[in-house]
């Protein structure tokens, strides 16, 4: 059997060929030192049949019949990873793309880095790594024609899988090419396309999952089942800061179908044949609980919000120029303040997770964004070295930040120790939004001193967070463009357990600060779009500290959003302005708001993003789409509150998610500059909230602090999110 | 335990399981049926939608001794090869995001359809308020169920 083995100096790409023929290509995903190599069975992912184990990093695979392979790392929970990742591979190589056959890779550290989904980072990190991928494999492919035509690899050309002569006449597929190709050397440099020649990358391309989607095959964590696995519902403590104290399980116990009830840690797990018994079964335990620690409620938060922004304890963040002096000698000062609620992820497939812990090691299967970390922690749980866990990532049900955490993997995993026995550990809705993990609710204050010309010559943030460390973003426009700026933080640390929630800090963040700022030009007699325009002007021309943004993409974003929503230019219309810079793209967007009976009504939003260059048309477009949507929904209506620990909202009938009657239009624009792509997955969600919250006081002349709107003083007697 | 002989997707099937089960953690549990998807538990969201004799139904909420004559559609019985004008159009318009709500989604844009063939916008808009989407893909399921309803013969 063929067993070809070749590294280049930079220990970039493996090659391998497979028994059946064909091509394979491995590549180090983190093109670092790839001294230690997994095994793997190639058997599943090349079209041809049987292959022996070989040795390789992630690859590309070319079998002999055409079917070009290629293996994605990343977790996929909605923002197209597993279609775009592929792609960039594709155009590189230039393949066919109906005949490019995309796998789910397992978890496996050794080959791929940075394999998880958060932070809008995916795309940045690979891109030069999946088209050098793509590039070598399309240059071995035309060596090797050139070696059969006996003609210079400088005279052909690729097409759509083939490689061409000359002029076109002769062509050889890249599967019958995939052998020969094989036994090239591999090159320790290759040339990449041209931005101008990409055919594949900026087109709409359909999502790789549609066909199982939409025929209900299954996918998700949810729709993993084993034979003979059991079924467990777990209850936690009812309210954060209360541990357990006793259980009484003895009529949960009798029920039908019930093998087992487990108590480990805060945990009392009804174990079962099936879910629904567990479900009505855990109805019957008994459970006390005692006090532990801090026991909050949101009024709690309220009142420690306001101690904590006089706090002499903050810590500063960015100081530059001489603050109180400008505010001293200030013509006008404005303070306001604003604050949002704690917020559920609520990702639409409840938490869930396969375990088996078996003598010989653990294998997990399941959703989640952090599969690497949930291994960690599995291995430190239970002792077993993470070489002898495995984890198989399945489609994500959405994600939203809920699933960087690892709490319902170990507990599956601990459950199953205990049990000796694979187990799926399901969630329901309550379970989620009672026991997991939220966006923090947060307060800021801004205070802006204008000088009597209405220029900004003082701006102050002051950040109360919980459990967020920082609750600003300190280095963020107007950051560099104001003479005398300080930006501090304070943080109360609550028993409630948080975490990053989709653009953790500059969801609310940005609504604050673009309400703010319009406030602000407001009040210098400015129009909001020339305001900001000038600002960066001064920040380009003389900048105050680091600018850790780039002036010119903002300005970019801004004008075209000004251009497309055409600015100042509607009679009937309300437009509000926001733009903001976060995970390395640029979204500026314009909302449209039509009074209507006396009711403020979103219209219509204009979304510009300069996230470089766009890899998927499609995805991009519902990617900033999507994210307004959550833009407006969570400022609309989501609002979660405490009592005495416990969360008061328990399901969607009181936890409002927007739904289709409340979406407005949405018109979305790229900048596509040809820059190297960032990420979409969060960028167009921050800014949302303060284009909208600007449009409703343009029409009502009412200005909005808090979120969710419709709960706010000020939207009393008006209908609000709805189109109508 | 009950014993319950079910039509499902044109098949008879039969399940031994508790009368107040719901007909979701049947299809799921106990028929391998999980195109249908678990997202609230209440009636909701919609993720759960299925056809109970051509009506879209919460699935979750209803218990299966109440299904048991009737003819019951799930995602994975609407068509032989994925080919329903519903699913079409999703596929066209490349609707999902992450996918978990669309089946739900689709089961109720369909059910519209059949009693409806040509809805208005708004009949769009009220039929499919019901079905939760979390990443947001409301214009895309607004316009493939348009697009689907101009694919109707």
């Amino acid at each position: 059997m063929l067993n070809l083995l070749k590294t280049n100096r930079r220990n970039f790409l493996k090659i391998t060929a497979t028994a059946g023929g064909g091509l394979i290509l491995g590549f180090n995903w983190s093109g670092a030192d790839a001294s230690t190599m997994g095994m793997i069975n190639a058997s599943d992912i090349t079209g041809s049949g049987p292959a022996e184990a070989v040795d390789f990093n992630s690859y590309l695979a070319i079998s002999p019949d055409n079917v070009i392979t290629i293996f994605s790392p990343n977790p996929e929970l909605g923002q197209n990873i597993k279609t775009s990742f592929p792609m960039i591979v594709a155009e590189e190589l230039d393949a066919d793309w109906s005949k490019v056959k995309v796998v789910q890779a397992a978890l496996n550290a050794k080959k791929y880095e940075r394999q998880l989904t958060g932070g809008s980072g995916a795309i940045p990190h690979s891109w030069e790594r999946l088209r050098k991928a793509g590039a070598t494999a399309r240059y071995m492919l035309m060596e090797a024609a050139a070696k059969r035509w006996g003609v210079p690899s400088s005279t052909l050309k690729t097409n759509n899988g083939m490689v061409l002569n000359a002029d076109g006449t002769s062509g050889l597929s890249y599967g019958e090419l995939a052998t020969e190709a094989s036994a090239i050397q591999i090159p320790a440099e290759v040339k990449l396309k041209e931005i101008k020649d990409f055919k594949l990358i900026g087109t709409a391309v359909r999502n790789v999952d549609n066909p199982e989607m939409i025929t209900g095959k299954p996918l998700f964590g949810m729709d993993f089942y084993r034979e003979g696995m059991l079924f467990a519902m777990i209850q936690r403590p009812e309210a954060f800061g209360m541990k357990l104290k006793s259980v009484d399980s003895a009529a949960a116990k009798v029920m039908p179908g019930i093998i087992d009830i487990v108590t480990f840690r805060n945990n009392v797990a009804v174990v079962g044949k099936s879910t629904w018994q567990v479900n009505k079964a855990r109805k019957l335990l008994k459970i006390e609980y005692e006090k532990e620690g801090n026991i909050e409620s949101s009024s709690d938060h309220d009142r420690l919000f306001k101690e904590l922004l006089e706090s002499k304890e903050a810590t500063v963040r960015r100081k530059d120029g001489d603050v109180d002096n400008a505010f001293k000698t200030a013509a006008k000062v404005i303070t306001r303040e604003y604050q949002c609620p704690f917020l559920s992820h609520s990702p639409m497939e409840p938490m869930n997770f396969f375990a088996h812990v078996r003598a010989d090691g653990v294998e997990l299967v399941g959703p989640s964004q952090t599969p690497e970390a949930a291994r960690t922690e599995t291995s430190k749980l239970l002792g077993i070295p993470p070489e002898q866990i495995t984890l198989e990532l399945t489609r994500l049900g959405g994600g939203f930040g809920r699933r960087l955490k690892t709490d319902y993997v170990t507990e599956a995993a601990e459950l199953s120790s205990i049990l000796k026995a694979p187990v799926k550990v399901i969630w329901t809705r309550e379970d989620d939004m009672t026991g997991g993990s939220y966006r923090p609710a947060v307060r800021y204050r801004f205070d802006a001193a204008l000088d009597t010309n209405g220029k900004l010559t003082g701006y102050k943030l002051r950040g109360v967070g919980i459990n967020v460390g920082n609750a600003t973003r300190e280095d963020n426009f107007p950051s560099g463009a104001v003479d005398n700026l300080l930006i501090d933080s304070v943080e109360h640390k609550s028993p409630i357990t948080t975490g990053a929630w989709r653009a953790p800090i500059t969801n609310f963040l940005a609504f604050a600060e673009q309400a703010f700022l319009d406030e602000v030009a407001m009040a210098a007699n400015q129009d909001p779009v020339k305001f900001r325009l000038d600002l960066l002007d001064k920040a380009k021309k003389s900048p105050v500290g680091a600018i850790k943004y780039d002036i010119d993409r903002m300005k970019g974003v801004i004008e075209l959003a000004a251009e497309k929503s055409g600015w100042g230019t509607k009679k009937n219309l309300a437009q509000g302005f926001s733009v903001y810079f976060s995970h390395r793209t640029y979204v500026a967007q314009v909302a449209e708001v039509e009074m209507i009976k006396g009711n403020p009504v979103l219209q219509k939003i204009y979304a510009v993003a300069d996230c470089g260059i766009v890899v998927n048309l499609s995805g991009a477009k519902q990617q900033v789409r999507g994210g307004v949507v959550d833009g407006i929904g969570h400022a609309f209506f989501s609002n979660l509150t405490f009592k005495d620990g416990a969360a008061e909202q328990k399901n969607f009938n009181t936890y409002r998610l927007i739904r289709m009657k409340e979406v407005p239009e949405i018109d979305v624009h790229f900048v596509n500059n040809g820059i190297d792509p960032t990420g979409l997955g969060e960028p167009a969600l921050p800014p949302t909230g303060g284009a909208v919250a600007n449009a409703i006081f343009k029409a009502t002349g009412k200005r909005l602090y808090n979120q969710p709107f419709t709960k706010q003083e000020e939207m009393k007697g008006v209908r609000l999110g709805e189109r109508l | 335990m009950a014993h319950y002989n079910l039509q499902i997707n044109g098949r008879a099937y039969e399940a031994d399981v508790e009368a107040d089960t719901p007909l979701l953690w049947v299809l799921r549990d106990n028929l391998g049926l999980v195109g249908t998807k678990y997202g609230c538990g209440i009636a909701q969201c919609g993720a759960c939608t299925v056809h109970v004799n051509g009506a879209a139904v919460r699935s979750c909420t209803l218990p299966v001794s109440a299904a048991a004559k009737s003819k019951i559609t799930t995602i994975e019985g609407l068509s032989a090869n994925g080919d329903h004008p519903v699913q079409v159009a999703w596929n066209e318009v490349d609707v999902a995001q992450c996918g978990y709500c669309q089946a739900g989604q689709i089961m109720s844009a369909s059910a519209l359809l059949a009693k409806n063939p040509k809805p208005t916008g708004a009949e769009i808009d009220n039929a499919m308020n019901g079905n939760i989407c979390r990443c947001g893909t409301y214009h895309r399921i607004h316009e493939a169920v348009a697009l689907a309803s101009s694919k109707l013969k």
